[in-house]
């Protein structure tokens, strides 16, 4: 459990997070290894844990017939894998693949939505943690569509 | 009659002539041509300065300078065949004639940027524009702080410059991130846009000089996201695009709010823009 | 400087000859004024045209325009200029006034910025191609009757052609070159606004020979003050006599006549800042939808001077050249970027025509690029002004759309 606090600790997502919520959080954590071109998760499956990358890149994919995956992204160190656990129906909507060796903890999504309803300071916290990440990540996903690269 | 200035000698709308010595195809649309002059030595230039290439008969185009500090007798222009300009000049031959005026403009700061980080963010054909300036550091490499190039573009095949910035990545005293927007599972590489590769690299945002190339929408989102990391809008260097024609300031076609970007760019500070750039149809 | 000050330095440059300019720059000794007739302008003209191509005002379709003169016949006596909003009428005067009206729609921009202009040719050979600037027959131009509006603008041409790190030859040479004669204005048009713009309607400097018309019952002549030593030693080779304190007087009463009779007027405090911190101001909108975005207004102002370039060839390709023309921001094609035009709607084009003429030419040029013609308004086919519009703006300011100046 200590080694998990200090994993989490020094996490880029829990950063200047208080002590107590940390170790409650790592209450709900564990060490995950993906090999390359191992599946975190797929889309459709119930998504009950969240990833925090500590080392290693993960891509999102959405599989489409008769072509490669397309990558909607990729993500690294330091960066968190995985939204759906935090809304019903808590399914995963895009595949996620270990582009290389990944090292990652994983947050039970269960144990932790448990938490944060028993402790809305913890949810809160969480929630100020996700939210920044889900609105850039949006904006990112508003400039990729927009294909500035491309000749008109 | 009134006391006037004198005015420069030579004329500054005659184009001098050059030749083509090199063409190297880039990707499907894109061509790097290396040029010399028909007689004498060609100008010296800074890196983000541009040239005036004219094609015969179909007119002229602003193409900024790319070379990668080997064309000491020449000059070096990376083309994109989108009009009938550039597509005339795109498909020039070995010791073809193109007339050529400047170079024009203002430069990235690379002497001002000594002693700090400098981040060096392309998009698309952007890297092009930026090619002498990393040129100029890596040649200069020990006056720099950290360095750190970060591309994007559309697709895995858009990569310009592949095999230079294959190169530059086998460095080990520079920081060299890849993206593009659109990849499927063969690319292992970053998918996703530029600014998002801002938090891989590391810097130090206060002492950091950001040198910044690409469709103005990727230089604006970049800018920001520079901004959000710590780094000063007078420290974010940009070059815009606009509509020029004369080149020195004389027919007003690249206004953008108060500047003209031939001569007030088209490498400005972002602080100086900040406001314009999100103003509509300026 | 108040008026009153003006009038009073007017008069020392008379009697006392100055040696600095109200800028401080140094001015060449002016001699004392003189005056002379009818007789005595057309000697002016005449000796003139030995070695100049002379220019002055002539009617011709219904309009005072800039053409070649050799007599003083050629020039609108007994005419003058009703103009307003997107009005323009020749009308009969009452004399026989030769300088009895404002301004017309052509300026003396189409000489010295000429409308159509070849900057090179190019030519095929065995080894590519080469290139010539065209051989230069140069026309010296002798200028007759340069308003204080147009004095300015060319002084604003000036700016924007010479003053900078790379010349326009072609306008250098015939701007050194051009000999002017200045009409201090009689008669303000109704769409003329130069004392707002502080261009006017007195020629203080930039002129080789200055004119007052002294026109009344009882006399026809010109009171002629020198501005250059080329003037001064023009002047010395006509018929004339020295002038004393009536006819000084006179002069003065005629400028300060015109002075009150401005047509228009315009609030030039904080213009700068005003329509750059409006860039989104609802009545860009308003001022579109009465807009043809026709370009009038660029091409009669006398400091607009935007060009473009056509690039033309030969049926054969053998040869090729580069024509600069005159060219508008009310146009589409002006701000065109691989794929389409940054100012895509008339609002835009108009704001940018306004925002530069009286703001972002400070930031460029040191000076506002407007002196106060009212060709713009006059020659709108629409009757929009200039000064309508800056008003309409500084009476509902909106603090959105700041526009940052460098």
């Amino acid at each position: 459990m200590a080694g998990l606090e200090h994993i989490l600790r020094e996490h880029a997502f829990f950063a200047a997070c208080p002590e107590d919520q940390i170790a409650l959080v790592a209450g709900c954590a564990r060490n995950h290894r993906f090999d390359p071109g191992q599946y975190l998760f797929r889309e459709g499956d119930p998504a009950n844990e969240f990833f925090l990358i500590r080392h290693g890149k993960v891509a999102l994919e959405i599989a489409a017939p008769a072509q490669s995956p397309i990558v909607i992204s990729t993500l690294g160190e330091g960066e968190i894998v995985g939204a759906s656990w935090l809304l019903p129906p808590y399914r995963w909507t895009s595949d996620a693949r270990a582009v290389e060796l990944v090292r990652a903890v994983g947050i039970d999504a269960a144990c932790l939505r448990g938490k944060c309803e028993a402790d809305h300071h913890l949810g809160y916290e969480m929630m100020k943690r996700f939210a920044p990440i889900l609105v850039k990540r949006l904006n990112a996903t508003r400039l990729q569509i927009l294909n500035v690269y491309g000749k008109r | 009659m009134p006391l006037l200035t004198a005015a420069a000698q030579i004329d500054p709308f005659v184009p001098q002539l050059y030749k083509v010595a090199h063409v190297r195809r880039e990707l499907s649309d894109v061509v790097t041509l290396e040029i010399k002059p028909s007689q004498g030595s060609r100008p010296s230039y800074a890196p983000g300065q541009f040239n005036m290439l004219y094609a015969f008969g179909i007119g002229e185009i602003a193409i900024s300078i790319s070379g990668d500090g080997t064309d000491s007798t020449g000059f070096v222009h990376t083309v994109r065949d989108v009009g009938a300009v550039s597509r005339a000049i795109a498909a020039l031959d070995i010791g073809a004639t193109l007339g050529v005026r400047g170079p024009f403009g203002t430069e990235w700061p690379v002497t001002a940027a000594e002693g700090s980080d400098i981040l060096i963010i392309a998009g698309g054909l952007g890297l092009a524009p930026l090619r002498p300036a990393i040129t100029h550091v890596l040649a200069n490499r020990a006056r720099y702080g950290r360095v750190a190039i970060l591309f994007g573009c559309r697709h895995p095949e858009d990569i310009l410059f592949h095999d230079q910035l294959a190169a530059w990545r086998g460095r080990l005293d520079i920081a060299v991130e890849v993206t593009v927007d659109h990849a499927d599972s063969n690319w292992h590489g970053h998918v996703g846009v530029v600014p998002a590769l801002i938090p891989r690299v590391s810097f130090s945002p206060h002492d950091t000089v950001a040198l910044v190339c690409g469709p103005e929408i990727m230089m604006r989102f970049t800018a920001n996201a520079l901004r959000d990391a710590g780094v000063a809008s007078n420290q974010i260097y940009l070059s815009m695009e606009r509509n020029m024609k004369c080149a020195i300031g004389l027919c007003g076609h690249c206004q953008f709010g108060p500047t003209f970007v031939c001569k007030d760019g088209p490498v400005m500070r972002f602080d100086r823009i900040e406001r314009l750039l999100t103003l509509r149809e300026i | 400087m108040s008026e009153d000050c003006r009038n009073r330095a007017m008069s020392q440059n008379v009697s006392e000859p100055a040696t600095t300019s109200s800028d401080g720059t140094a001015l060449p000794v002016r001699a004392a004024a003189a005056v002379i007739s009818r007789d005595g302008l057309q000697a002016l003209i005449d000796a003139l045209a030995a070695d100049h191509c002379v220019l002055g005002p002539t009617v011709r379709d219904g309009a005072i325009v800039y053409d070649e003169i050799a007599k003083l016949s050629q020039l609108p006596a007994g005419w003058t200029d009703n103009q307003d909003a997107g009005r323009y009428r020749l009308e009969r005067r009452a004399d026989d006034a030769l300088f009895g009206f404002a301004v017309g729609p052509e300026s003396w921009k189409r000489f010295l910025h000429p409308p159509v202009e070849t900057l090179w040719t190019a030519r095929r050979d065995n080894d590519g191609f080469s290139i010539e600037a065209p051989s230069v027959t140069r026309r010296k131009f002798a200028f007759i009757g340069v308003r204080a509006c147009e004095i300015h603008a060319m002084a604003i041409q000036d700016k924007v052609f010479l003053a900078g790190a790379y010349a326009d030859p072609g306008y250098g040479s015939r701007r050194r070159d051009a000999f002017i004669v200045a009409v201090n204005c009689a008669e303000a048009g109704g769409t003329c606004f130069c004392v707002s713009m502080g261009t006017g309607p007195q020629a203080e400097s930039g002129f080789d020979l200055a004119l007052t018309e002294l026109h009344d019952g009882s006399r026809h002549d010109f009171l002629v003050e020198v501005g250059s030593d080329e003037g001064a030693s023009l002047l010395s080779r006509l018929p004339q006599r020295r002038a004393d304190d009536a006819d000084l007087e006179a002069a003065a009463a005629v400028i300060a006549q015109t002075r009150s009779q401005m047509g228009r007027t315009l609030d030039t405090d904080g213009i700068k800042d005003l329509l750059q911190t409006n860039a989104n101001h609802p009545r860009w909108d308003d001022v579109a939808a009465r807009c043809l975005t026709c370009g009038n207004c660029t091409m009669v102002c006398p400091t607009c001077f935007c060009t473009t370039v056509e690039d033309h060839s030969d049926l054969a390709g053998a040869t090729a050249e580069r024509v600069r023309k005159w060219d508008s921001c009310f146009t589409l094609d002006f701000s065109y970027l691989h794929g389409g035009s940054v100012r895509q709607s008339g609002s835009a084009r108009y704001r940018q025509w306004i925002t530069h003429k009286l703001a972002s030419w400070i930031d460029q040029f040191g000076t506002s690029g407007c002196v106060g013609c009212g060709r713009c308004i006059t020659w709108c086919p629409v009757g929009i002004d200039i000064t309508e519009e800056a008003a309409a703006i500084r009476a509902h300011p909106t603090s959105g759309g700041q526009h940052g100046g460098t």
